[in-house]
């Protein structure tokens, strides 16, 4: 993708936290470009580091080294005074819509919050543009002055992204927005989710697990094990010819709504899952890894091109 | 109807629940009955706000006390009612013959208490294990929930949303319950961890004839290991059968429809969904006649103003004005 213009990249990121025990290895080295307008999709087991990944982007986890280009621009060298006015132009949709929401707001205070914070809306305009963004998201107008928690889950992610449209943001880190919600308001969502990315040429890094939304919504698609990126190629690409046997994994566990599915003996993988507290060099996933060899566990197996648009990190494909 | 009555250890009978909030009344479950066999798995299907969780939450007896009510219904559960045992005798019965795992991993987990510890206290009201017996068995139900177990000692906050939902899991099965009402239980994994996990309900159920309640949006996962499968709407059960006359039936409950249409599936490129239009009732204002009748594309005269009739046919139950002359003669 030579003539594209990138919005925003990291290179090498990385952020650990501290344990009694040592450093937990969130995010390890992660390198991805997101093309303007376009979105990438992050998929990958639970714990393996999707969240910090979003959070170290947007500094609501500060990263321990690498970079985060913006527009070009270096975030992670902005002062408190800059990083501000980015935060308008680089918003989230959080995993969880129970924890995310403070109880003591109502849903217009909530949805108003931002744009008073950063002082984008005039008072007498705040109750209209309040109003309009709830449309926008599909609540109905009784809940204006509703509380979190007398609402149910695909309501609440809806006061999420109202929040996170408001101050018209050109990023949105996607954080599970759909996860909570059933299949009926998923698929609003999402298709909600592709219009205002047309009208208004969002990017977005979409994180989810749930693979039959990821390659419908992504252009790009990126896996994570452990920390790491393990295969990243286009969405197509990806579903057609998986190469990481955990892609394989991945691809062969999804449920499909056909009776004939049941009698298909499902492949669970086994073994167990590597500690991200120090971890030792080597394939991250070899312990599961129906195909490893002593090789896998020998060194680190970095990422490879094996075709111009398809990278992927295991020994079975180094030459 | 009920071939196995002896076998039948959850009857559900006409039950209803409201809260009440300020000024309004929430009408969460309505006129709601559902029986479950022993070792028998169901899927309990629908739209966010349908009332899934109310139904769980009731037959644990989990409402909040001041907001809720329940104007009608009775719970049977191996043949008493719950809704009329004393508080004492149902604390006995949660955790040790019901339990539940709950759709917000984030507020049923204690932050003060390490997982580990959480996981042993389950294990020690239920079991009666020697503190040894206690560590050997936490390790393994870590283990068995794809959680590495040195990090028992690490409390809630440090785990990430799904690893936390997996611990859920873990304090849920430790117990080897009854019953199992589970909400939602996998959908903050991957699926090559859900597909664990639904192994385990399995096996829960093959080995010690576990009923489950299994609460979920996704189809594919009812698909693969649900026996019977109801689908819920407004708080009411619009369309009840097996597996097969759900999933392969000609006769589907036009919401039932809707809901397949939803699905991304991965065999066809299509960029845009076609889900159902408009949202789900106010539950404080539902209409008159079928509550989906704002929503449904094949909407009539009649289903604006009464109120569709269950139309049974063999297993399969639908409560539509279409199925009208398919009605058999009782
Ligand atoms: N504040 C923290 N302190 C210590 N460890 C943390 C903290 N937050 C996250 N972690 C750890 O970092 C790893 C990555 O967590 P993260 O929340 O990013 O995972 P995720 O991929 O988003 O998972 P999920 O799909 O379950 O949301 C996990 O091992 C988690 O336990
Ligand atoms: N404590 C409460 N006070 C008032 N209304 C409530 C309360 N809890 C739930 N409700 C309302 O009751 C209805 C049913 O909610 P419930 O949580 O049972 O739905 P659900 O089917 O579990 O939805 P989801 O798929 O989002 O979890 C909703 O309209 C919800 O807003
Ligand atoms: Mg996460
Ligand atoms: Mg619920």
């Amino acid at each position: 993708m030579p003539d594209k213009k990138i919005l925003l990249e990291t290179k090498d990121l990385k952020k650990y936290f501290h344990t009694p025990i040592g450093d937990l290895h969130a995010v390890d080295s992660v390198s991805i470009k997101i093309p303007k307008g376009e979105t990438l999709g992050v998929v990958g087991e639970s714990g393996c580091g999707k969240s910090t990944l979003g959070h170290s982007i947007l500094r609501l986890s500060e990263p321990n080294s690498g970079q985060v280009l913006f527009d070009g621009r270096d975030i992670l060298k902005c002062n408190k005074h800059e990083m501000r006015k980015l935060r308008t132009e680089m918003q989230i949709i959080f995993q969880d819509p129970y924890a995310s929401l403070n109880p003591r707001l109502t849903v217009s205070e909530t949805i108003a919050q931002p744009m008073l914070v950063n002082k984008v809306c005039r008072k007498d305009e705040l109750g209209n543009r309040v109003s309009e963004l709830m449309d926008t998201v599909g609540l109905a107008s009784r809940l204006y002055n509703a509380y979190p928690h007398e609402l149910d889950g695909g309501r609440r992610q809806r006061i999420g992204i109202a929040r996170a449209l408001a101050l018209n943001p050109r990023f949105i880190v996607c954080d599970e927005p759909v996860s909570a919600l059933d299949v009926s308001i998923q698929a609003q969502i999402l298709n909600l989710l592709m219009d205002l990315q047309e009208e208004r040429s969002l990017t977005y890094m979409f994180i989810t697990h749930n693979l039959s939304v990821v390659k419908h919504i992504s252009n790009e698609i990126m896996v994570m094990y452990l920390g790491q990126c393990i295969e990243m190629t286009d969405s197509r690409e990806l579903f057609k010819n998986p190469l990481h046997p955990y892609t394989q994994a991945l691809l062969d566990s999804i449920p499909v709504p056909r009776l004939q599915s049941r009698d298909k003996k499902r492949k669970i993988i086994k073994g167990e899952i590597v500690s991200p507290i120090d971890p030792v060099p080597g394939c991250r996933f070899a312990p599961r890894c129906p195909k490893a060899i002593p090789k896998c566990t020998e060194r680190d197996i970095p990422l490879r091109n094996v075709s111009e648009n398809h990278q992927v990190a295991c020994v079975l494909f180094e030459k | 109807m009920d071939l196995n009555m002896e076998e039948q250890m959850l009857k559900i009978k006409d039950l209803s629940v409201e809260y009440t909030t300020d000024e309004e009344v929430v009408k969460a479950v309505n006129h709601v009955s559902l029986s479950l066999n022993k070792g028998e798995t169901i899927g309990l299907v629908g739209e966010t706000g349908a009332g899934k969780t109310t139904l769980a939450l009731t037959l644990m007896r989990l409402l909040p006390k001041v907001s809720s009510r329940i104007p009608q219904g009775a719970i049977f559960f191996d043949g008493v009612d719950l809704l009329k045992l004393p508080e004492s005798e149902m604390r006995k019965i949660r955790g040790e013959k019901i339990s539940m795992i709950f759709q917000d991993p984030m507020t049923s987990l204690n932050p003060v208490l390490t997982v580990g510890d959480q996981i042993g206290e389950a294990l020690e009201l239920h079991m009666g294990l020697t503190a040894e017996e206690n560590e050997k068995r936490i390790d393994e139900i870590l283990r068995l929930v794809g959680i590495d177990e040195g990090r028992k000692k690490d409390y809630p906050h440090q785990f990430s949303g799904g690893m936390k939902q997996r611990v859920i899991i873990a304090i849920a099965l430790a117990c080897e319950p009854e019953l199992l009402l589970a909400d939602e239980p996998t959908t903050a994994l991957d699926v090559t961890i859900q597909a664990q996990i639904l192994n385990m309900m399995q096996d829960l159920k093959r080995k010690i004839s576990t009923s489950i309640i299994l609460i979920t949006h996704d189809l594919g996962i009812v698909a693969e290991i649900c026996d019977k499968v109801a689908i819920m709407y407004a708080g009411e059960i619009i369309e009840y059968g097996t597996v097969k006359d759900i999933y392969e039936s000609r006769d589907r409950h036009p919401y039932t429809e809707g809901l397949f249409g939803s699905i991304p599936d991965l065999e066809v490129e299509s960029r845009r969904l076609r889900p159902i239009d408009g949202l789900m009732p106010d539950p404080t204002n539902l209409p008159q006649g079928c509550k989906f009748h704002p929503r449904c594309p094949r909407c009539m005269e009649a289903c604006k103003t009464v109120q569709p009739p269950e139309y049974v046919d063999g297993t399969h139950m639908i409560r539509c004005h279409l199925f009208h002359q398919e009605q058999p003669l009782v």
